[in-house]
This record gives structure tokens, sequence and C-alpha cells, in this order.
């Protein structure tokens, strides 16, 4: 059980930067997800919490010690990998042993330890065998096993479920939240699937391009992003982006989407500080953040020009053009629009957010 | 029909050009063999090639403890035990520096790590005679000229080159993350080496052992001339003993001697062959 502190980390290798400035608070027992599109530094940045690589400049805490240049043994911590790494040539108790071997635990509480860790997993039945004789799933949880024996202060997961097929990543998400849940141990967590973020994680840290986009809890990320690079990689299908205006209207504020004569009204309390010229900004709204409409006036009201329909089974994805803008609408599976179709939906105004065009950042936020 | 039979045809021709082939290359075998058990009678009347008269063990007896090699009328048994005493420190040594080297170039990469194994494969194709008198010289400044020790030095410096090569390669296909769970489990470069990595060398250190082991082994030149006096190896003692002109030629003996001589690289290769093909598929295929 331990607290994190990340200030000020940077790494670069010869002229590439892969992170720029990171700063980052983890607090004791937390869950914690950095989720980014490949190359974003999420992987590097866990390299250096694990110690595997150092930081060009910066520090790094475990439980208020400065560990930035303590080798990854002295830092009390456990990695599960993507590749899982097992060790080829033992079985599957003598890799999860192995750990407590090279930090000289004596042999009778070897033993116990890996009794606790093969029933937590249940993996008993493995213990003898050699990890080429173990399936995928069973691969990952002696990977897991490894990490838990020896009851590490942090456990560090770079994209354990990648490997997996989409069945068993589900049962395997699962395991691992029910297992945090149990243990209460801090987890820091590689992944780039967003679905695994936004369940799995206490708090979610956004990276892109080597920088934070965003810390924040599932719900603040997915409803509040700070930025279009947040609001588009988090979600899926992606949040809607119609470029547009403000415009003051009758009894109130309304955005006009581009080529559009019919405004959008923003209700009070989702008006974004509106400090500064704003020129053209972005309103953003998710795909089941509004409603089919079959005839009426309405407020917030668009027309959406079907092209491909695509049912997933409990709703319906319609794929189409506000305008000349693309959008995407998630709809009751009972209606079933043909391509070519009109469909007149209602916007819900209260959960729309806005972004600056010129920096992309969210209104509502200044 | 014709299907089958030109397929017939063709297996037939397959095995047909593979089995005279083996005979192509297992001749000269059968020849030293079927001679060195000749006696003095067949190997006067007799054809190369023809089986002999009788069973005489005597040429294996006489290369064995009497034949002479130069002026010493002792057989090839003391030179065959020098052999041995150079052959197994030197495979030894070069085999654990190969793969001490190539553990480090391949997962401890530094600064020129990647020039400085680029400078090591050029050991590998330095030709042998080229090197005879600077070597000669650096033994003496070692003091280890004319000694086991200097030929084992000799053997180490020549095969640590090829070595490091094997096993360099053969770990390229090891994941890193391997070395970097075992870091994080606490283990350092030495337990890495021991615990996880040797385990996982066995085919290679086959291949190295053997490779190691027939050019140590079979070296002629570097025994001639680093060798001294008291450490000849057996090459040379054979190579003295069927240039030794005195007396009538005895073929047999000279088979037998150069059979004795062939007989460990052969036993190596029967007993860990079937590793070597292996080893040196072995990392081809990333799997």
């Amino acid at each position: 059980m331990a607290s994190m502190t990340i200030k000020d980390v940077q790494k670069s290798f010869g002229d590439t930067q892969v992170l720029k400035r990171v700063d980052l608070e983890i607090k004791d027992g937390e869950f914690v997800i950095l989720v980014g599109p490949s190359g974003c530094g999420k992987s590097t940045l866990l390299n250096i919490i694990a110690g595997l690589e150092s930081p060009t400049s910066g520090q790094l805490k475990i439980d208020y010690n400065d560990v930035t240049y303590l080798p990854p043994k002295d830092r009390d911590i456990a990695m599960v990998f993507q590749s899982y790494a097992l060790y080829p040539t033992m079985t599957v108790r003598e890799n999860i042993a192995f750990g407590l071997e090279m930090r000289k635990v004596p042999k009778g509480e070897r033993i116990k330890e890996v009794a606790r860790v093969a029933e937590l997993l249940q993996i008993e039945n493995l213990l003898d065998r050699k990890p080429s004789q173990l399936s995928g799933g069973q691969r990952q949880r002696v990977a897991m096993g490894r990490a838990l024996a020896r009851r590490p202060k942090v456990y560090l997961f770079d994209e354990p479920l990648s490997n997996l097929d989409a069945k068993l990543r589900v049962e395997m998400r699962t395991e691992i939240k029910k297992l945090h849940k149990m243990l209460g141990t801090t987890i820091v967590y590689v992944t780039h699937d967003q679905v695994e973020a936004m369940t799995l994680a206490d708090r979610i840290v956004v990276l892109n391009g080597g920088e934070i986009q965003q810390v924040g809890t599932p719900d603040e990320v997915y409803s509040n992003p700070r930025n279009r690079f947040v609001a588009e990689f988090i979600g899926s299908p992606s949040m809607n982006f119609l470029s547009g205006q403000l415009a003051e209207g009758e009894g109130g504020c309304q955005f006009m989407v581009d080529g559009e004569s019919r405004g959008l009204k923003i209700p009070k309390s989702n008006m974004p500080d509106l400090k500064g010229d704003l020129g053209k900004i972005y309103l953003g709204i998710r795909p089941e953040q509004m409603s089919w409409v079959s005839e009426g006036e309405r407020e917030a009201l668009i027309e959406l020009t079907a092209d491909v329909v695509e049912p997933t089974g409990p709703d319906t994805l319609v794929a189409g053009l506000v305008g000349h803008q693309n959008f995407m609408a998630r709809i009751d599976p009972k209606i079933t629009p043909k391509t070519g179709d009109q469909l007149r939906l209602q916007l819900d105004m209260d959960s729309a957010v806005f972004f600056r065009a010129s920096d992309g950042m969210n209104l509502a936020r200044m | 029909m014709p299907l089958r039979f030109s397929a017939a045809l063709k297996r037939g021709s397959i095995y047909g050009a593979l089995i005279g082939l083996a005979l192509f290359y297992l001749g000269p075998l059968i020849v030293m063999l079927m001679t060195s058990f000749k006696g003095p009678m067949d190997l006067r009347t007799g054809q190369l090639i023809s089986l002999p008269q009788e069973l005489v063990l005597d040429a294996w007896r006489i290369a064995w403890t009497e034949a002479c090699t130069g002026v010493e009328c002792t057989g090839v048994k003391g030179y065959f035990f020098n052999s041995v005493g150079l052959v197994i420190p030197a495979v030894a040594i070069t085999t654990f520096v190969g793969a001490i080297n190539g553990y480090a170039l391949s997962f401890f990469r530094f600064r020129g790590s990647e020039l400085f194994f680029g400078c090591l494969l050029f050991g590998c194709f330095v030709p042998f005679q080229a090197i005879l008198i600077p070597m000669a010289q650096t033994l003496g400044f070692l003091g280890l000229a004319q000694s086991l020790g200097g030929l084992i030095f000799v053997h180490c410096v020549y095969g640590i080159a090829f070595t490091t090569m094997f096993f360099r390669n053969y770990f390229q296909s090891v994941p890193m993350n391997l070395i970097q769970a075992a870091r994080i489990d606490g283990a350092g470069f030495s337990r890495i080496f021991l615990r996880i990595i040797l385990p996982l060398s066995v085919p290679m250190i086959v291949v190295s052992v053997i490779w190691q082991f027939t050019q140590v082994w079979n070296d002629f030149l570097f025994g001639v001339v680093f060798a001294g006096k008291d450490n000849q190896p057996v090459t040379v003692a054979l190579n003295n003993m069927v240039n030794t002109s005195t007396g009538i030629k005895q073929y047999n003996v000279d088979m037998a001697g150069a059979v004795i001589a062939a007989l460990p690289t052969l036993l190596i290769y029967v007993l860990a062959g079937r590793f070597f093909v292996k080893g040196l598929m072995a990392g081809a295929v990333k799997g």
C-alpha cells in the first residue's frame, strides 16, 4: 500500500521527447489507469515508475521516499507484462516463488505464499506445469500470481489483457477489479483500450504526445473532457463534433450549426464560459445524448441524413451527415431507418460540451 | 497409373541419389576401417578396397602404444590425452565466455555495444596464418610460450568470437520483458544469467560445444606452432607418425591412428548432433 508522486518527469530518447513534464499524484490504494494512443508515452511512464528506465529529469516518490534512481528491486513494486514474461524453463510454482527466493524469503514461507496466491487465483492445479503447457488465460493468471506474491506496495500492469481473446478479456477485467477491491493495493495500469480504462479505473490519466491531457474519474473524463482529444479518445463510438457559432437568440444563447438556419438553444445551466474572442467553436455531443422524435417543433432539433445503419443489438448506430458534417447517433433498435432517410433528433443540450476551435479546449472549464 | 509410376520414379531417383552420395562420403571411412583391420599379408597383396582376409587388431594396439612419431615410439596415446587436456578447458572457457558476452551484448546495451560486437566479429574472419607471428610474440610476452596454457589461450581468443556470435544471435529471440521481469523480481546481472538465461540456452550450448570441440580437436597449425614438445595434440602426432619414413609403410597402423584421432569428434556429433541442427535453426524464426 503506497501513495506515489510523479513530479515534473521528462524523458527523451536522443532528440525525441517522449514525456514532456508529467505531474501526477496517486493516492494510497487507488486504481489509476494510464490510457492513450500508441506512442503517447504511457508505457515509458510505467517503465519509469518500475525503474526499468530512468527519467531524463524529474522526480518519483513512493510513500514520500525519493525512488527516482533506485533500481527496480528496491522499489517494492511488481509488474505484469503484456507478454506475461514467464520464465520458460521454470514451473508455475518456481515462477511465482522466484521473486521471494531472490529476496531471501525462507523456504517455508515461500511455500505458504505460493499456496496463498495459487488459491487466490485458482491455479493450484497448474503449479507443476511449465508456461508452455498453459493457455493464454492461464499464463495471464500466473503472471498475476507472480506479481501478487510477496505483497508489494504497488502493482504495475502493462496492457495485461491485450493478448487475450475478447471473451477472456472481459472475464479477466472483472477479476482484476475484484482483486483490487479485495487487496486494496495501489495499481497503475496501462492500456490503450478506453473501455478497460472506464470500467476499471478509480481515476483515468489520458496521455497524448507525452503530455497529460486530463486526469479524472471515469465519469469526469467521459462527461466533461478537458479538450477535444480526450472527448474523441474516450467513449465508443466517439463523440460528435459540430462546428458553428454562438448567437444571441430569443430566450437566451443559441448554437448555430454551420450551414443550418435553426439554432440549438443552450440551457443556462450549461452555458460555456465566453470570455475573450471566441470565433468558431465546436459543440460536442455523444451519440447516445440524443433521442429520436417523430414530429413537432422542439428545441435543439437536428436532422441527420442516414448513410450507414449498424444494428448492435441493444441499440442501433446511425452514421450520416448533419448539413455537411459527419455525425453519429445511437438510437432505439425499434427505429429502423434506411440509407437516405432523414432522422429528426433532439439533442440533450444539458450534456453537450463546447470546445474552442483554436486550441480544442473545453470552454466550460476555462 | 502413369501418375503413380512417375511419382515412384521420382522418389526412386531421389533415394538413389541420396544413397549414392552417402556411400561416396562414407567411402574413405570404410576404406580406413577396413585397412586398419588388415594384417601385413593383406596389405601387401590386397587391393585398397578389398575386405580384410583375416581380422587383425594389431594395428590398433601399435597405433595406440608403439608407433613411432618421429624419434619416439610410444604411439598416439599420450598425445591423445594431450588433446583431451587441451580441448576440455578450451571448449568450456569459450562456451561460457561466449554465453556471458552474448547475454551482455543482447540485454545490457551500452554506448557503442553494436560497434563492439562488430569488431568482435572480425575475429571470425582473420585467417590462422596471419596471426602466427604476433601471437607467438604475445605468448612469449605473457610467459605462455610453448605451453598447454598458451595453446588453450590461442584457441580461446579465436573461439570466443564465434561463440559470442552464436549466443548473441540466439538471445535476439529472447524477449527483453523476461529480463525486466527478473529485475523487478530482484535478480541481478549474474543471477538472471545463471537462473534464467543459461537454462534457456541449452541448445546453443550444445552447438557451441560441438563447434568448438571440432575446431580445437582438429586444429593442426596452432598445435604444431604453439604447443611445445610436451603438449603436442593428437593431430600433430598423427602427422608425425604418418610421415615417419623408416622401414615399411604400415598403412594399417596409419589408418588406425587416423580413426583414433577422429573418433572423439565423431562421437560428439552422434551424441549431440540432434541438438546441433535444432540449435542452428533456433532463433532463425521468431517463435
